[in-house]
């Protein structure tokens, strides 16, 4: 055996970890009795890492090479598509680029092995020309326009722009049209040789799999060795006051639609990392969750309806927090939401009302651990940010209501709040 | 799996599903009725003027925190439509005891909360709190407007719309806004105690709890739903043809700056003895896959377009294609469409993609025992057809369809209905204000952009 075995009685998981000769890191989750089986393979390469630093020289390159390479990495040198190979081998392959991070995956019912040699097969083999750079434009053009028609989407960059000073979080994961078409084969080639590289990557797989054989299959495949890994640069810190505090966008929306924001500090990677996500989820569950009085009192008074939600988003050197939803006058939400804030701030939060949201959210766990798919994409997350996602319960479990009030108290000063607002234009 | 179906109560049908393998189990209920737009904004609004309060429990907020008691149970309205039959109800998911501290159970509860928020509305002199009546139904108001946000589903829906004009079909699950905005405490209480009375129930349970138990459990729990006739004439009306010799054609205009250009077809006279595997098949290797003929062509080899994809109703017999392009490509990616159905009318279907749609239409199936909310559908959809077969069978079934059988679906379908979205002409073009510090406004695919 040359995986690490470790139980998690609290959801009745077991993971399987170890680290290949060429330094991939592999995670397996045993899963007997589903038909299914789930692969993912990512790198610790998303949207931000557009300026890094690798054997002395500094790069900078265009904003969405990271999306741009995910669609690329499906062209196979002798004009196959791994995409079509695939699915011939009945898998349901796909792919996306977040952030941080970017990741391709497959589910399948048959011919695991098969598909799962395919995957790390594909996604180790660049294979660019200027030609097939170039359709991509067309393809990846209309991904652009299809997401400067969505509100939600519009709606969050605008906040992060009222946050962000410099932070390249602030630029579209997809890029611009004009950004794109500065992408080349060599810009591809390079940008994978520089993060595609075992040591920098994490393979999951859920199913009724063999731990150890997964391993090998790995090591068959993929390089044998791995290369220095690049320092990403996203320049200069910046504090935690937004750079505006509010913004609106017209665009064609039924109900006027809002994101409240604030900038976060977030721990060194590891598990206090893990723990100040916990409690900043836990925080905002217990100021604006259902049964929290501030939001039963706005939902009966018409200023809130079922679309509202609020968590922390964590990235790779930035922690954002974001309240939203649909709301006719979002400027009396914020103000809502600052008197909540300051009442808890001197009240302190209900002891009660602490011990029911800790228990839902365990429950909560519970019920996002049946998706072994989201299971797998939160393990190789969480990987590249040094903690394990089945912890969720045990660290979860030991948050306490003061480490809540003392985020509420600090994350949520007015000075550090942002609002966008995305409405119908009016007349 | 185990599968069993039962008539607990006359014209209420339990689905069981003895399932170990979760960590959840899950519960619904639904109430069905034929999609109408009289009704269908109604029955939408009951089971979330029914998530409001109850007798035990007044309020959101002690109905929320009763849920978070009860290990984060949820209990949300679920509102569908499957062809023209609506579906009303609650969606119910809790934590299986094995996972509870020792000697907690929730099932029972879980149940019992289900049946309150369904039987046990919170009230006055009998009918429905008036203050609840209205906020949640401007809240309905503003799901029923909320469509304009995705322009492709608004899209896909009103081509929908102008194409079934003359079907209940093209009533959303929501029902529409005229009717909504007339809805009243009163009408809406009368409603919704002729429908406990008259509606068909079907009851879904998936978990590790045995029948028997679920069943003397179901026994007490429905003991006070106030039965009458059971209203057993609901159906979908299938139509064959197209309404007119030629497509309709209908055009919107809209701030936007993709146009999305749908494509509607009636499945036609395969409808008649519909043969689902081929059906299946058909769309799989028309649209509905990465490897069908629309990704490879329009998207992969005219590069026109992110998405080019066929969606298929077989309770309906519907077909859409929808694609969003910008709008000087609109008769390239139009012919493009309508050329690639006509050579799998003419039978060009190689064994190769034949084998490759085969396998991930029944992979698609065979996955659906994997996930409690799929087989949940997948359940609710056959007992509302009448259908009995279960997902695995349906899986064998799609590995033997022929060239043949695909190439008959392809040559049935009717074209009926092309509707295009597209911005305003350039003069009259809405430009997108930005107000505030913020210098520069983006937007685009939430944190990813998916490839396929």
């Amino acid at each position: 055996m040359r995986m690490t075995k470790t139980d998690y009685p609290a959801t009745g998981d077991t993971l399987y970890s170890g680290t290949a000769t060429n330094g991939l890191r592999v995670r397996v989750v045993p899963k007997k009795g589903f038909s299914g089986f789930y692969a993912v393979f990512g790198t610790d390469y998303g949207g931000t890492y557009r300026r890094f630093r690798l054997n002395g020289k500094e790069y900078d390159t265009p904003a969405g090479v990271a999306h741009y390479l995910e669609h690329k990495m499906f062209d196979l040198p002798d004009g196959d598509s791994a995409l079509n190979l695939l699915s011939q081998n009945g898998a349901d392959p796909n792919a996306f680029t977040s952030s941080d991070v970017t990741c391709y995956y497959f589910h399948c019912t048959h011919r695991f092995e098969e598909n799962l040699r395919m995957l790390l097969h594909f996604v180790s083999t660049p294979y660019f020309t200027a030609e097939t750079v170039q359709k991509e434009q067309g393809i990846i053009g209309q991904e652009i326009h299809m997401g400067e028609d969505n509100p939600g989407t519009a709606n969050y960059y605008q906040l992060l722009n009222l946050l962000y000073r410099n932070h390249p979080i602030r630029e579209k994961v997809i890029g611009t049209v004009e950004s794109i078409a500065e992408i080349t084969a060599d810009t591809l080639y390079e940008c994978h040789a520089a993060f595609y590289t075992p040591g920098n990557m994490v393979l999951c797989v859920a199913g009724d799999v063999d731990p150890d054989r997964i391993l090998s299959i790995a090591e068959e495949e993929l390089p044998p060795d791995s290369k220095p890994i690049p320092e990403v640069l996203f320049g200069e810190a910046e504090d935690l006051l937004p750079a505006a505090q509010r913004a609106v966008l017209n665009m064609p929306v039924a109900t006027t639609q809002f994101l409240i924001g604030a900038k976060l500090r977030p721990a060194e990677k590891g598990l206090l990392l893990f723990r100040q996500q916990l409690t900043a989820s836990l925080a905002l569950r217990l100021l604006t969750g259902p049964s929290s009085p501030f939001y039963n009192r706005l939902y009966e008074s018409g200023l809130l309806n079922r679309s509202f939600d609020a968590d922390a988003d964590f990235s790779t050197g930035v922690g954002t927090v974001i309240i939203g939803g649909e709301s006719r006058d979002p400027d009396a939400v914020l103000q809502a939401l600052l008197d909540e804030v300051s009442r808890i701030g001197k009240a302190g939060l209900d002891p009660i009302l602490f011990e029911r949201s800790r228990r839902a959210a365990l429950g909560g766990a519970l019920r996002a651990m049946e998706d072994f798919d989201d299971v797998c994409v939160s393990l190789v997350l969480d990987e590249f940010d040094g903690f394990c996602y089945l912890d969720y319960p045990s660290v979860m479990a030991s948050i306490e209501k003061t480490e809540c009030e003392a985020f509420l108290a600090d994350a949520l000063k007015p000075e550090r709040l942002a609002l966008s607002i995305v409405e119908a234009k009016k007349g | 799996m185990e599968v069993s179906r039962v008539e607990v109560r006359p014209g209420v049908w339990l689905t069981h599903l003895r399932e170990d393998k979760f960590k959840t189990a899950c519960f619904s209920v639904s109430l069905l009725s034929q999609l109408s737009r009289d009704t269908a904004a109604m029955n939408a609004l009951i089971p979330f003027v029914l998530r409001r309060g109850t007798r035990l429990y007044p309020d959101m907020e002690a109905l929320n925190a009763r849920f978070e008691e009860l290990y984060g149970t949820a209990i949300e309205p679920s509102v569908r439509r499957i062809g023209e039959i609506q579906c009303s109800g609650f969606y119910a998911s809790f934590p299986e005891d094995d996972f509870l501290p020792k000697g907690e159970s929730v099932l029972k509860e879980a149940l019992e909360l289900t049946f309150e928020m369904l039987l046990s509305p919170v009230t006055r002199g009998g009918l429905f709190l008036p203050a609840y009546v209205e906020s949640e139904r401007d809240n309905l108001l503003d799901l029923i407007a909320s469509r304009l946000n995705n322009k492709r589903a608004y899209a896909l829906t009103r081509c929908l719309e102008e194409m079934c004009c003359c079907e209940d079909f093209a009533v959303s699950r929501y029902g529409d806004e005229e009717t909504c905005r007339s809805i009243n405490y009163k009408k809406l209480s009368r409603h919704y105690k002729a429908m406990l009375q008259e509606a068909p129930l079907e009851l879904f349970y998936c978990g590790r709890a045995s029948l028997d138990r679920v069943r003397r459990l179901l026994r007490g729990l429905l003991a006070p739903l106030p039965r009458g006739e059971v209203n057993t004439e609901i159906g979908t009306e299938i139509r064959m043809n197209a309404l007119e010799d030629q497509p309709r054609y209908t055009e919107e205009q809209m701030d936007v700056a993709q146009a999305n250009l749908v494509i509607g077809w009636r499945l036609g006279e395969c409808m008649e003895d519909p043969d689902f595997p081929a059906l299946y098949v058909f769309n799989d290797l028309f649209g509905g896959s990465p490897s069908s003929r629309l990704f490879l062509n329009v998207r992969e080899k005219l590069s026109l377009c992110y998405y080019a994809s066929s969606i298929i109703d077989v309770r309906k017999g519907l077909l859409l294609v929808s694609s969003g392009i910008q709008e000087k490509n609109y008769d390239a990616a139009k012919e493009e469409i309508f050329s690639q159905l006509e050579a799998l009318q003419r039978g060009e279907i190689t064994e190769e993609a034949l084998d490759t749609a085969r396998s991930g239409v029944a992979s698609d199936l065979r996955s659906i025992p994997d996930t409690q909310s799929a087989l949940e559908s997948f359940f609710l959809a056959q007992a509302v057809t009448g259908a009995d077969f279960g997902p695995l069978e349906l899986a064998e079934l799609v590995t033997e369809v022929s060239a043949d059988r695909v190439q008959a679906v392809a040559q049935s379908v009717e074209c009926d209905q092309i509707y295009l979205l597209k911005a305003f002409p350039q003069e009259a073009e809405g430009e997108a204000a930005v107000s505030g510090d913020s210098g520069e406004v983006n937007a685009e695919v939430a944190e990813a952009g998916e490839t396929a």
